[in-house]
């Protein structure tokens, strides 16, 4: 489903990733784990459209979506978490919500309203907690919420790809335990997942499939199960 | 106390017309986080375009919507021609092409609609209104009654629009409302569009009781960045706040201590704004970004 070749990007002048290549096929759940500066962001910001890559492709559904700002690549239905949440602080709930379908609700249609509608009713199935919240800034919730939040605006755009930078960062345990076990329902239900994590013992015991990226290379790619009881990953990566 | 009634009258009017300036910074500084120098000058054009198509016999309101769609063309075009070439559109880049902009649309309106002063009537001609012991100008209603529509107007579009709440949103998170579907460039060209018809105008609606000439718009610029900043840069309220804060004490140092006074007043409030109170009256640190 999508499909990462040779990839070499960076800000300016240097390069951050240098000929990174992975696949995520349909329907898994991924994994990217790796330090700090590895280049997760990276990788996470160019398939979405926020950074052009310097060379190598991007396909997705067999189509090249390299050369595509990120406004229009949500439209192809990839829809990306940013690290650190980023919701509209000062909107509310409903509005961060409404926004994340802003392709369906503009231009105006009542087609497209009526799957917004739909789609918000399942976001707010996913996340309860967000349904209370509707009316209150984003900026005023916690944490975990304003995490649930950003999930629940990607999701907004329906997308078939969900991607998520470092969605544990800053969260307590028990928290990142339930945002995982949300993502895990959704691949269940049909979307394809890929997250980026430093926290390597939680995203390889929830997902499927792991790649892990040491200075903008993959050094290592198979199985959650067999990356967990890697020599190398155990002592890099689990501090075990 | 009848002078000081009138002042107050006069204050609010002038008030008004800054608030409508305030306006149109506060938009493009919440969008791009740049201050856009060609404000006032929009704001002159709408005045200069409006009187010379009623100078050739067009109605007035043909006039002044007349005026609004060019001025509005004039800064689409400014922002698809110029803005839109910046490879990386800081505030600061952006800031330094307005000024580019605002040098060329005052020598456009010269060289086009010449150097002298231009009229318009009043909307309800100019027979003052009595009331209780003043004499009101009818204009007057009209620039505190359109002051107040577009003041209501730019705060539905902004709370209940789908277009107006994705503004809010790329002012709020840039990268995170590209990742929604929101073109950057489409807010910036939205917000250019607003701003400059609004100051269009506030152009039209001052002219009958000003005057215009291609020179005017540097100081109604000055006058509107004073109180966006006065009523915190930014801030929708705070320009209704600032614009009127300003007229009126412009006009009450006019009016009892020197009308030589009058101009210095905005600049006087704009320096102690920076010095005591950077965020402005209503502002949330927004300053501190730039
Ligand atoms: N906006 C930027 N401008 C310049 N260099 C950057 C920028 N963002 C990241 N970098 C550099 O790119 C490299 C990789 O950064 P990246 O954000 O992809 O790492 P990461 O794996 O996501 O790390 P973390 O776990 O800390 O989020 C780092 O060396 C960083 O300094
Ligand atoms: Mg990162």
């Amino acid at each position: 489903m999508l499909e990462l070749a040779s990839l070499q990007a960076g800000y300016g002048a240097s390069n951050v990733l240098h000929g990174l290549s992975l696949s995520v096929n349909q329907g898994a759940f991924c994994t990217l784990i790796g330090a700090n500066g590895a280049g997760k962001s990276t990788t996470m910001k160019a398939i979405a459209g926020l950074l052009r890559p310097v060379q190598g492709s991007i396909e997705f559904e067999g189509q090249r979506i390299d050369h595509l700002p990120a406004a229009q690549i949500v439209t192809r239905g990839i829809a990306l978490v940013p690290e650190g949440r980023r919701v509209f602080g000062p909107m509310t709930v409903r509005e961060n919500l409404q926004m994340g379908a802003f392709t369906k609700l503009y231009p105006r249609s009542t087609a497209g309203n009526r799957q917004v509608e739909t789609r918000l009713e399942f976001v707010l199935e996913t996340f309860p907690r967000l349904r209370e919240r509707l009316p209150q800034q984003a900026a005023t919730l916690s944490g975990g919420e304003q995490q649930m939040l950003a999930i629940g605006r990607a999701l907004m755009s329906a997308p078939r790809l969900l991607l998520l930078d470092e969605p544990s960062m800053g969260l307590a345990p028990l928290i990142v335990l339930q945002v995982f076990a949300v993502l895990r329902q959704l691949q269940r239900s049909g979307l394809t997942v890929l997250v980026s994590e430093q926290n390597a013992s939680v995203a390889l015991a929830h997902a499927d499939h792991g790649y892990v990226i040491e200075s903008g290379r993959i050094v290592l790619a198979d199985s959650a199960a067999r990356l967990h009881d890697n020599d190398k990953v155990r002592e890099a990566y689990l501090g075990i | 106390m009848e002078q000081v009634a009138n002042l107050l009258l006069s204050g609010l009017s002038s008030g008004s017309v800054y608030a409508l300036v305030a306006l149109g910074f506060n938009v493009i500084f919440k969008s791009t986080g740049a201050i856009n120098f060609a404000q006032g000058e929009w704001v002159m054009m709408g005045g200069m375009v409006a009187a010379t198509s009623y100078a050739a016999h067009w109605p007035l309101g043909l006039a002044i919507l007349c005026a609004v769609l060019a001025v509005v063309m004039v800064a689409l075009l400014s922002e698809r021609l110029i803005l839109r070439r910046i490879k990386k559109p800081t505030a600061l880049a952006v800031t330094l092409m307005m000024i580019a902009i605002a040098i060329c649309s005052k020598s456009l309106v010269m060289l086009l609609l010449g150097k002298n002063p231009a009229n318009l009537p009043g909307f309800s001609g100019s027979e003052p209104v009595l009331w209780f012991n003043l004499r009101i100008h009818p204009q007057t209603f009209w620039i505190v009654g359109i002051t107040c529509l577009v003041m209501l107007a730019t705060h539905w579009f902004f709370e209940r629009t789908v277009l107006g709440r994705a503004m809010r949103a790329v002012a709020a998170q840039p990268e995170a409302a590209a990742l929604c579907g929101i073109e950057p460039r489409m807010a910036m060209a939205l917000s250019f569009g607003l701003a400059a018809g609004v100051g269009a105008l506030a152009g039209t609606i001052i002219t009958p009781l000003t005057l215009t000439s291609f020179d005017h718009g540097t100081v109604l610029g000055f006058k509107g960045f004073s109180a966006a900043m006065l009523g915190g840069l930014g801030s929708l309220p705070g320009a209704l706040i600032g614009g009127v804060a300003l007229g009126t004490l412009e006009a009450l140092a006019g009016g009892l201590i020197s009308s030589h006074f009058k101009d210095a007043v905005a600049f006087v409030a704009l320096l102690l704004t920076l010095f005591l109170r950077p965020t402005g009256i209503l502002g949330r640190g927004a300053v501190e970004k730039v």
